[in-house]
């Protein structure tokens, strides 16, 4: 329970705490303990020499979530181009082989506006609902969302500029984005209108893909314009309130990225690769309350962290399968 | 920045401060920034600067613009493609549907609106079953002196020219498969084609007939849409003007095909979801 309150706290926005020294099991003490030792120069060396034989290696769960997330954006492209009615409509809502679905912010917007529950939405609600809770809630973000892809070519972008010193990296308080998604849960109450979709590039680029492109593309390439010359991806870090609802759903769901204290040596490589690096807290030296430990509600399961880490510390798991002690 | 480095202890706090008021108000602008971008696109839809035929179904603005979850579904599902998705330039707002009558009205004639099917949220009300129900518009007649019929005239040939893409389906050609109107020359002596083309007269014809749509009597309009009322003659031809009727549902078909250069008709979107359509009307 009170990891899933401080996970939460760290979704809308509070900066991770230290665990409390008493919360701190006995084994995860006892390396914690010595790692605190100095690694000697042979260990540095060694450590240095897997991270970078990582970086070699080929980026596997990228690789597969690229292809999960170009497909199934594919599938809306054909089902409506080559009429093959497999899943018609939208991000926003849409019917795979018939069955509803609907966007949870999206969802949850129009209601607010609307100000009456409908059915055919609530179907689509409760079917989006169980389908990200098991699969991890914000898992929309990194494997479906195509705002997602784009932004994480124009992170690739940023970093290149960054490397050569020729953009400088500004950060927004993460507190923020909780603040828009009130705000504009408000707005959609009050105004009785969707306002934030009109600014939303999951529905603009969804839509685009699938009716044909249009001006509202411009607001998409200007948020890609600031992510690469301002804020390393600010959309989804600081602003995006669909992200925030399905990390909400997310942080009771069963599939998590693991942390294993025994393996990790703590470099923070994959702090340096993660769009949200305080679900991390638990790499960092002595931050680790057990061996054992699941990654926070706001963690997109991504998986970049699993692909550059060498010693295998950070793993995909389902909660209460296979063995996990 | 020298005498920055001079200071001790205090300086670290009084960066640390200034770094995170600056995340602060940079916060701020961002989060204002984002609002105020929201609500541009909303001044528009709220104004109704612009008004533009919504799809069969669709409730009172208002409430169709609080309910439409901009997914698109009734546009892929209409078979004349009458549907298109809007823009941010047309001020109506992003991503919600609309139907340009003169391009492409909607005929109908997926007989059981698809469209109303396809809403998952029921901004195209799931109150109406047939074409009659639907209360999309009131055709307008805006150019009365542009009538081929009020001065006798006909139609030879097609109705809007041979680049014209709009599609119908004419029942007696193929009752399942909407063809383009340019495949579907006419001979008229005098024209009459937006009373003919009308999917509510149609529908009136048929019942008449005893062959309603799909053998459902319920199909069948209560009310006439259109009329041509007799006017006079005109070098020894008989000259007529098109009547609107309480039974149109402003499906557009009229504004669609009339042959004249700019279109007799408009929909005049006002009555929208005017009974059915308004979720505290329900079913009348």
């Amino acid at each position: 329970m009170r990891t899933l309150i401080e996970s939460l706290a760290v979704l809308f926005g509070r900066t991770p705490r230290q665990p409390a020294p008493e919360s701190i099991s006995d084994a995860a003490r006892a390396i914690h303990e010595q790692r605190m030792e100095r690694r000697t120069h042979e260990e540095t060396e060694r450590i240095k020499g897997l991270h970078s034989a990582q970086a070699r290696k080929l980026k596997r769960w990228r690789l597969r979530r690229w292809a999960t997330l170009i497909l199934v954006n594919l599938l809306f492209i054909v089902s409506y181009k080559l009429d093959i009615q497999m899943l018609e409509g939208a991000l926003t809502a849409s019917r795979f082989v018939g069955f509803h679905m609907a966007d949870l912010n999206a969802a949850l917007q129009v209601m607010l506006a609307y100000k009456q529950v409908l059915i055919n939405l609530l179907i689509g609600i409760v079917t989006i609902l169980l389908i990200w809770w098991t699969l991890g809630g914000r898992t929309f973000c990194s494997w479906i969302c195509p705002y997602h892809l784009v932004s994480e070519w124009a992170e690739i972008i940023h970093m290149y500029l960054r490397k050569r010193n020729i953009v400088r990296e500004h950060t927004f308080s993460r507190a923020t984005r909780t603040w828009l998604w009130l705000i504009f849960a408000a707005l959609a109450f009050v105004t009785g209108y969707t306002v934030f979709e009109t600014i939303s590039p999951t529905g603009i680029l969804s839509r685009a893909l699938t009716y044909g492109p249009g001006l509202a593309l411009l607001w998409v390439g200007f948020l890609l314009l600031i992510e690469i010359f301002y804020s390393r991806r600010a959309w989804c870090r600081y602003v995006c309130p669909i992200g925030l609802t399905y990390g909400l759903v997310g942080s009771t769901s069963p599939f998590r990225v693991q942390h294993d204290l025994k393996k990790c040596h703590h470099d923070g490589i994959c702090r340096a690769v993660c769009l949200v690096p305080h679900t991390l807290e638990a790499t960092k030296r002595g931050r680790s309350s057990k061996v054992k430990t699941y990654l926070g509600a706001d963690c997109t399961r991504c998986g970049k962290c699993i692909d550059v880490c060498p010693t295998g510390a950070l793993q995909y798991k389902f909660k209460g399968l296979g063995k996990s002690k | 920045m020298a005498e920055n480095g001079k200071r001790s202890g205090s300086t670290v706090s009084t960066k640390s401060g200034q770094t995170s008021r600056r995340t602060f108000l940079r916060s701020v602008t961002l989060a204002g920034g984002l609002i105020g971008a929201s609500l541009m696109g909303f001044i528009p839809v709220i104004k109704g600067w612009v008004k533009r035929l919504r799809p069969p179904g669709a409730l009172v603005e208002t409430d169709f613009l609080a309910s439409c979850i901009k997914c698109g579904q009734c546009v892929q599902v209409c078979p004349v493609e009458a549907i298109h998705i809007a823009d941010l330039d047309d001020g109506i707002g992003v991503g919600t549907p609309y139907i340009d009558p003169r391009a492409q009205a909607c005929d109908f004639s997926c007989d059981g609106l698809q469209c109303v099917l396809a809403c998952p949220t029921g901004a195209l009300t799931h109150h109406i079953d047939y074409p009659h129900q639907a209360e999309m518009a009131m055709a307008k007649i805006v150019n009365p002196t542009l009538c081929l019929a009020s001065r006798g005239e006909g139609v030879h040939g097609s109705a809007r020219g041979r680049d014209f893409k709009g599609k119908l389906r004419y029942t007696e050609i193929d009752r399942w498969n909407p063809i383009s109107v340019t495949e579907h020359p006419y001979d008229l002596d005098v024209c009459d084609l937006c009373v003919r083309q009308c999917p509510i007269e149609q529908r009136m014809t048929q019942c008449d007939e005893g062959n309603p749509p799909a053998n459902d009597p319920n199909q069948c309009p209560p009310e006439h849409a259109i009329r041509l009322v007799e006017t006079g003659e005109s070098d020894g031809r008989k000259t007529f003007t098109p009547e609107i009727l309480s039974g149109c549902v402003g499906c557009g078909v009229c504004q669609m095909i009339c042959p004249a250069e700019s279109s007799v008709f408009e929909m005049d979107v006002s009555t929208q979801g005017a009974v059915l359509g308004s979720r505290r009307g329900g079913h009348s």
